[in-house]
């Protein structure tokens, strides 16, 4: 107690430290952010809660290790690993569209919850066969900016990394906004009946979106090994964030879930910094908790109120 | 036949001649039949395959010095392996296979503290000698096991050195070892606790004062919170026990976040490849090490601790440019012990075997290897290396010291 007391003066005896966090919180925010906005078109879309979310992250991280440091003269400029990190997972969530989730999507919760658990498994084990279990990452060569007399650290190669994420979750909502086929996606996801008398090809839509959801986490996984480090089993580290940050956004709120990201990067800064790194999962978990709390007691008193 | 020819061909059958008497020796050479759960595939897939190179290297060496001998007869070891994916059910799964469907009578280690944790109670349950290699924690040590043996030091001596050292150097600077400030993080898993648990002694020895005391997480990639603590506390010396994770993250931060603190001590920098992966922000780090390939160890099989490291890379080329991991050579040690407690005993007979290994006191490559009545080796200290313009260089304890500390790192 007496540690946390002390971990809680810090943040008044250094003010500009929490300058700091807030900076880092934002930071690894905008990748929960990007994971789960992934997350929250295939469960609204298609209503799969996709327990592989995360997984799909890591492997886009090793995508951009391998084809940035592991090919020798053929190797790419590590920023080139976000779009062919896009790319690649973009054909892996094809391919397990058409191999498991077309075969869940109409099923019980259970099934798809398992389905996509398999998927996970699956995944992590794979990549631990193909790259071992070591950590990896990459150096970008760019320098860190030593801001406020060296209390806040921007590393250059993190900056990048958000930029991208910045650059490609306003991609999408421009696309989901604008383009025919996300006007086609939003159709399926309000009506999927109504979206076929109308002519929507809905299978199609439904593997478009699995298949655009793995390429977002994908390169999402590619900024993430710029920045920090990767590991074949350290997908349930995101699945975990993505599902806290759409349950607390809520379905259909995609400008929610890039606050919802945002704000939970930073509180967990805070909590890591008071509480200790090692609560960092438990404050993602806890918040989760207070979230669906909320949500059952409105929902309760939604129907005392309608009866 | 040209003379040329005829002489080279009668040149050749007396090579030939020559040869073959060693070579049907080593054909005669009976089998002592050794069993393995090791974690080639799971999180620790990459120091289970250590694990096995050590062995297999040693297996090697052994059957080309001319086996185990036993009497009149000579053996070479042979290993049954088995994958535990690095999950201790598994692995003890395998254990009971290994022992009641493989008829093992001698098993070698796993890789982890965890996985020796799961495998130790079904040898004891059959009374099966395991000479283990990589389980350092010394939770392992105080069950009454009586037929599992460790040629590693505990976990808790890893990092101790580290607050001796800082002793030290605040002595040299002038100030009392009791102004030291010290900062821990280590990973909540036996192994690292028990790194914590000797380093706190070590530093309540000298009235050191812990703070920073953080536990970090088994899924652990960003330790920045930490890092900003260290940065606004100014420890004097900061250790970090995460296995690689730990160290490639403390790593890339430490430079990240421009952490000045002048000492920085942490476990499994060769795992992570601090050097090769984070190049120049890896110097200045003290890295714990079981065995290094500079200390003045020496046996009639394998050499010296040089000769080892140099005959292994040849054996395993993927190991060139790096410095051979300790895993590798705790792991042909523990070989070398079954061959001397073979041979010491002079039968098969396990529970004879098992009596000769509780007694060995024996002089390696990787280090003197005496064991304690709860079966933990006695007789090898824990080193400390600095990385020094990207070499690892011996620097603690003195008397081991190849290379002067750089303080504060740089």
């Amino acid at each position: 107690m007496d540690q946390i007391i002390s971990n809680f003066n810090l943040l008044f005896q250094f003010p500009t430290v929490n300058l700091k966090i807030i900076i880092d919180g934002v930071m690894v925010g905008a990748l929960f952010a990007l994971a789960a906005y992934g997350l929250a078109l295939v469960w609204g879309v298609m209503n799969v809660k996709n327990l592989a979310q995360g997984d799909f992250v890591i492997a886009g991280g090793y995508v951009a290790w391998f084809s940035s440091t592991q090919m020798g003269e053929y190797s790419i400029h590590p920023l080139l690993g976000v779009p062919l990190a896009f790319i690649v997972l973009w054909g892996v969530g094809w391919i397990v569209y058409k191999l498991v989730i077309n075969r869940v999507i109409e099923r019980d919760l259970f099934t798809s919850l398992l389905a996509t658990f398999g998927v996970a498994i699956m995944t992590a084990q794979i990549l631990n066969l193909l790259f071992g279990s070591d950590t990896q990452s990459i150096q970008l060569p760019y320098e860190t900016l030593h801001l406020f007399g060296g209390v806040v650290d921007l590393p250059i190669a993190k900056l990048i990394g958000v930029g991208l994420a910045g650059v490609l979750a306003l991609g999408v909502v421009l696309f989901m906004r604008y383009s025919r086929t996300g006007q086609a996606i939003r159709a399926t996801a309000q009506d999927p009946r109504a979206a076929r008398v109308l002519g929507i090809n809905t299978d199609r839509i439904y593997a478009f979106t699995f298949s655009l959801n793995a390429a977002i986490c994908g390169a999402a996984g590619a900024i993430i090994v710029m920045a920090w480090v990767i590991q074949p089993f350290y997908g349930i580290v995101y699945s975990i964030r993505a599902f806290v940050v759409v349950t607390a956004a809520g379905l259909g709120n995609l400008p929610g879930v890039i606050a919802a990201g945002l704000g939970l990067g930073v509180l967990e800064q805070y909590g890591a910094l008071i509480f200790g790194i090692g609560y960092q999962q438990a404050i993602a978990v806890l918040l989760l908790l207070i979230v669906l709390i909320i949500r059952l007691a409105q929902q309760q008193r939604v129907r005392q109120a309608l009866q | 036949m040209k003379p040329l020819l005829k002489w080279s061909l009668s040149a050749f059958a007396a090579v030939g001649l020559m040869a073959a008497p060693q070579a049907a020796s080593a054909q005669d050479c009976d089998t002592i039949e050794l069993g393995a759960a090791i974690s080639l595939t799971g999180k620790y897939a990459t120091n289970g395959m250590h694990t096995q190179n050590g062995y297999e290297f040693a297996i090697d060496k052994i059957a080309e010095a001319g086996g185990v001998q036993i009497g009149d007869k000579c053996y070479n070891f042979n290993v049954t392996y088995y994958d535990d994916e690095s999950k201790g059910d598994r692995a003890a799964t395998l254990a009971e296979r290994l022992i009641q469907q493989d008829e093992v009578q001698y098993m070698l280690g796993p890789y982890s503290s965890g996985m020796t944790k799961a495998i130790a109670p079904v040898t004891e349950k059959y009374k099966i000698p395991m000479i283990e290699a990589e389980g350092a924690s010394r939770s392992l040590f105080n069950k009454g096991y009586k037929y599992l043996f460790a040629v590693l030091s505990t976990s808790e001596q890893y990092l101790a050195e580290a607050v001796n050292l800082a002793a030290d150097v605040a002595k040299e600077n002038g100030k009392d070892p009791s102004e030291v400030k010290l900062a821990v993080a280590v990973e909540n898993d036996p192994f690292s606790l028990d790194i914590r648990a000797g380093v706190l002694e070590d530093a309540a020895k000298y009235d050191m004062d812990v703070v920073i005391d953080e536990k970090l997480p088994r899924d652990l990639s960003d330790m920045s919170a930490i890092l900003t603590k260290v940065s606004l506390i100014k420890p004097d010396l900061l250790v970090v026990s995460g296995h690689s994770k730990g160290a490639a993250t403390a790593v890339r931060q430490i430079e990240e976040q421009n952490i000045q603190t002048p000492m920085v001590a942490m476990t499994h920098c060769e795992a992570a490849d601090v050097t090769g992966n984070y190049g120049d922000a890896a110097n200045g780090i003290l890295c714990a090490t079981q065995w290094a390939e500079t200390l003045k160890y020496e046996d009639p099989i394998f050499g010296t601790a040089a000769n080892f490291e140099k005959e292994f890379k040849e054996a395993y080329p993927e190991y060139q440019g790096k410095t051979v991991p300790y895993q590798s050579a705790q792991a042909a040690a523990a070989v070398y012990v079954f061959k001397d407690a073979f041979e010491r005993a002079g039968t098969l007979d396990k529970d004879a075997v098992r009596d000769a290994i509780a007694e060995t006191d024996l002089m390696t490559f990787y280090g003197g290897i005496k064991f304690s009545d709860a079966g933990n080796n006695i007789a090898k200290p824990m080193v400390l290396r600095q990385i020094q313009d990207g070499q690892y260089n011996v620097v603690a304890p003195a008397k081991f010291a190849s290379h002067d500390l750089i303080y504060p790192r740089k």
